[in-house]
């Protein structure tokens, strides 16, 4: 059951992973690989629950945390050109 | 199943980020790899490494990445062909293949002589690791015993970890200020 559903957000993945690679402008790079961290979210829960160890839990609120610091980082980054 | 397709992802954004002009992009591409990363040393169960690459890897190395392309440029230099077939340009060109061949082969026969993946006679199970699974509870009172190694058996190595990771942050702010442009010969405060 839960095999299943890994294995589907894995494909998931791959999807968005083609519009990283792909994606004419740096926007839809960056907006697939925020998506790409909240399958990852996902990922984690489920391989979790896999190994019936569901304190990963803890673990994938903390990957949510991170997600977008890299989105702030870059969307200073095209605001002002500079990050100081 | 589950393990070759995390990998192939991985294979896919390696080559990706590494075919790509646009360096924003590699960025980009570098932090889906070390999202997926992590989640496959989660599924090695080696929870604290994931939990590392995650804000590591995915967080502060693009920021990072980022800061340093603010200074420099954003897209490589394109050389024009005359400059392409020069012969210093190609003389490099091979050079450069030739040690990223001799590094590869030199790594792929160090690990030759490694043990089997979860090998349970390999010397790192036989000599320290019993040791500390039996004994670790008993002598540091502490329930996790990677904890214990961490933070008792080895807690001035840690303590140095910290000191030396404080230090590197330390560097990374003073590189990264304001500086003032004004007449006076102070430095600017550190502007975040």
């Amino acid at each position: 059951m839960f095999d299943i559903a890994t294995i589907a957000v894995i494909f998931a993945i791959m999807i968005t992973l083609y519009r990283v690679i792909k994606g004419p402008m740096i926007y839809d790079r960056v907006l697939a690989a925020n998506a790409i961290g909240t399958m990852a979210v996902v990922l984690l829960v489920l391989i979790g629950f896999e190994y019936s160890r569901p304190h990963f839990l803890d673990l994938a609120v903390v990957y949510t945390l991170i997600n977008f610091i890299a989105t702030i980082a870059f969307l200073k980054y095209r605001e002002k050109g500079r990050l100081d | 199943m589950i393990d070759i397709l995390l990998l192939l992802i991985i294979v896919a954004c390696a080559i990706a980020a590494v075919s790509i002009k646009d360096l924003l992009s590699a960025i980009m591409i570098l932090g889906v790899y070390s999202f997926i990363m992590a989640t496959i040393f989660t599924r090695l169960n080696a929870v604290d490494v994931a939990f590392t690459e995650a804000s590591v890897g995915a967080g502060i190395t693009s920021v990072l990445m980022i800061a340093a392309l603010s200074r420099t440029k954003r897209y490589e230099y394109l050389y024009t062909k005359s400059e392409r077939r020069k012969p210093s340009a190609l003389f490099l060109k091979v050079l450069s293949l030739f040690i990223v061949i001799i590094t590869g082969a030199v790594l792929v026969y160090g690990t030759l002589d490694m043990p089997e993946f979860g090998d349970p006679d390999a010397p790192a199970n036989k000599h320290v690791s019993p040791r500390y699974i039996e004994e670790s509870h008993h002598e540091t009172g502490v329930n996790n015993f990677v904890t214990a190694v961490l933070a008792s058996y080895r807690g001035y190595d840690t303590l140095g970890e910290t000191t030396v990771i404080f230090t590197a942050g330390i560097c990374v702010i003073l590189l990264l200020r304001k500086f003032k442009k004004d007449d006076d010969d102070r430095y600017a405060g550190i502007c975040y």
